[in-house]
């Protein structure tokens, strides 16, 4: 179905009302959408100008008179401040590490679920569970349930072992952030992955194993193939979540020992420090930075929905 | 039995296995969340310990302390508040979308899906700077109006894909005989796509309830949302895991209750109706 003016639906004879021209058929065709258009530009795109604004301002809410215009000052000073530049490291590292991971274990548990066992909706209930906690209660529960060092779970369960008792978050902080958000993010990936999968053309993997392809040969050459893109919107939207994780971060190590990532760090300079034109200078790098990921991700949804609608 | 069926047992198990180990944690957290607060406590861990409510007693409150009622019913106006005008302002977008179509709709539903992937600490500071100004800080309807934002692209795409499915032959029949617009909307249109605004509903109500970085931000006393209420937790207060446990648990079961009723139309909703 292509996009025209005029749908099926407004040739139809409507009883009582006249002919209206043209131009008011077209008006009363986006009258319905633009309540949602309006709110959305007014909610979400003035803010981001007026962050733009703001981040050419040397503006400390504790001083507000001695306000002013800095042009690309702040951009200079979060460009080179050390910790900044370490925070824009961690969200690299954190966001990769944690996508990664969680894409190949959801793709591992997307393939062991689309065969046929018993109890399979028990099964993918359990695995879908940990992306339904809320963050924050997710994030504590890593923090004192599991992680304490003196009677969390993971030490408890060590000692059974006679294994060591490690610090887990002061010992590895980065890594302590990353595995509770791997356990959240995995299911998420899974359904995405066996979306995929159970979209697969069944005929062509029987006709594929009557010829003598091996379980191996089919995986390697029709289903990675086929799931390539669903790898990349897993990614994509796995980035773009991630990138702004907040919650886990401000949790499990309130921003230390080096796990500061942007969202953070921009929620502290302004937040702690009152530093309005800093926080918003970082927060258009943000906003620059994940346009590289959001341009790529809007490509793939695209080709997808496109192959929706042209099979519609 | 031939080899394959005992490796197709065996991956079973392993998926079983896979299950079990994901779910271990909040197994854990339950059964700690019952326990008392010395047998929570120890390691190794006490797994049949005597049962008690005191973690949730301790959590309501009823052992001094505040209550976490007021951020719990905070956070249940604001989600249910904010979903329903998402519904409000998605459904005729999602029409004009689907079944009677402005020109360029697909650059339309991707301006909407754009919004949703700059990150939104970028708006905070201005957001924030706004609420002071209005004096709207501390207010659950600032809330409320964000997170409508936030989930109003995640609702158009998905019922926009809803809509689509209703058959344009079956409304132009309905038209001819005579059915004004509001009948059609009724018996043709509400049938087909209601499972599927139920679906939608639910998943703009967990991303409300879940959120925590404008609530923080942006509420104090009065309008702190239940995840604001959990920070509270973040520094050890002494013995306190089975209270912890207990309020997790409360609060994550609107959001577990939601995610299990829309477990079929999950993925659709998080990959913002591109996959199926």
């Amino acid at each position: 179905m292509t996009a025209t003016t005029t749908t099926p639906l407004s040739t139809a004879p409507v009883p009582a009302v006249r002919r209206p021209s043209a131009r008011l058929r077209a008006w009363s065709t986006r009258a319905p959408l633009l309540p949602a258009l309006i709110f959305m530009i007014a909610v979400t795109q003035l803010p981001f100008v007026a962050t733009l604004v703001i981040s050419f301002f040397d503006w400390n809410a504790l001083y507000p008179d001695a306000r002013r215009f800095t042009g690309f000052d702040n951009y200079h000073q979060v460009l080179t401040d050390a910790d900044l530049r370490r925070s824009v490291g961690t969200t690299v590292l954190l966001t990769a590490a944690v996508v990664i991971a969680s894409l190949v274990l959801g793709l591992a548990l997307a393939l062991l679920l689309d065969r046929r066992f018993r109890g399979r909706g028990v099964v993918r209930t359990l695995l879908i569970a940990p992306f339904l906690v809320v963050p924050v209660a997710a994030a504590l529960l890593w923090k004192h349930v599991l992680y304490n060092p003196e009677y969390g779970l993971f030490n408890g369960l060590l000692h059974y072992v006679g294994g060591p008792q490690p610090d887990w978050i002061s010992h590895t902080p980065l890594l302590a952030v990353e595995a509770s958000l791997v356990w959240q993010w995995t299911p998420f990936m899974m359904l995405i992955l066996l979306a995929g999968l159970q979209s697969r053309d069944p005929e062509q993997i029987e006709a594929a194993r009557v010829d003598g392809a091996s379980d191996w040969q089919i995986f390697r050459h029709l289903t990675l193939p086929h799931l390539r893109r669903y790898l990349e919107l897993g990614a994509l939207l796995g980035s773009i979540y991630i990138v702004q994780n907040f919650d886990a971060v401000f949790t499990i190590t309130s921003g230390g020992l080096g796990t500061a990532n942007l969202p953070y760090t921009v929620y502290q300079s302004f937040y702690q420090a009152h530093e309005n034109g800093l926080a918003s200078a970082a927060g258009v790098l943000v906003v620059i930075g994940s346009l590289v990921i959001a341009t790529l991700a809007l490509r793939v949804v695209s080709s997808l929905f496109r192959e929706e609608v042209s099979r519609a | 039995m031939t080899a394959t069926t005992v490796r197709r047992g065996g991956l079973g198990l392993l998926a079983w296995l896979a299950g079990i180990v994901f779910f271990l944690p909040i197994a854990w957290m339950a059964l700690t969340s019952f326990h008392s607060e010395a047998d929570a406590a120890t390691n190794p861990p006490s797994f049949t310990a005597a049962f008690t409510l005191d973690g949730y007693r301790e959590f309501f409150g009823t052992g001094g302390g505040a209550s976490p009622w007021p951020a719990l019913l905070n956070s249940a106006v604001a989600s249910v508040a904010s979903t329903l005008l998402v519904l409000l302002l998605a459904l005729p977008a999602a029409y004009a979308l689907s079944i009677r179509r402005v020109r360029k709709w697909t650059d339309v539903l991707f301006f909407f899906l754009s919004t949703k992937m700059l990150p939104a600490v970028a708006g905070l500071l201005p957001v924030y700077l706004f609420a002071k100004n209005a004096g709207m800080l501390d207010n659950i309807w600032l809330l409320v109006v964000l997170y409508t934002s936030m989930n109003l692209p995640i609702a158009v795409w998905m019922m926009q894909s809803f809509l689509a499915e209703v058959p344009v032959a079956v409304i132009e029949a309905a038209q001819i005989d005579g059915a004004r617009l509001p009948t059609v909307l009724a018996r043709v249109v509400a049938p087909i796509a209601l499972p599927g605004i139920a679906a939608t509903s639910l998943i703009c109500f967990i991303f409300s309830w879940n959120e925590l970085l404008f609530a923080r931000v942006l509420t104090g006393v009065v309008a702190e949302t239940a995840p604001v209420f959990l920070t509270g937790f973040i520094t050890s207060q002494g013995l306190f895991l089975a209270k912890v446990c207990a309020a997790s648990l409360v609060v994550s079961l609107p959001v577990l209750a939601a995610g299990f009723a829309a477990q079929d139309k999950l993925v659709q909703g998080l990959s913002l109706g591109a996959v199926k």
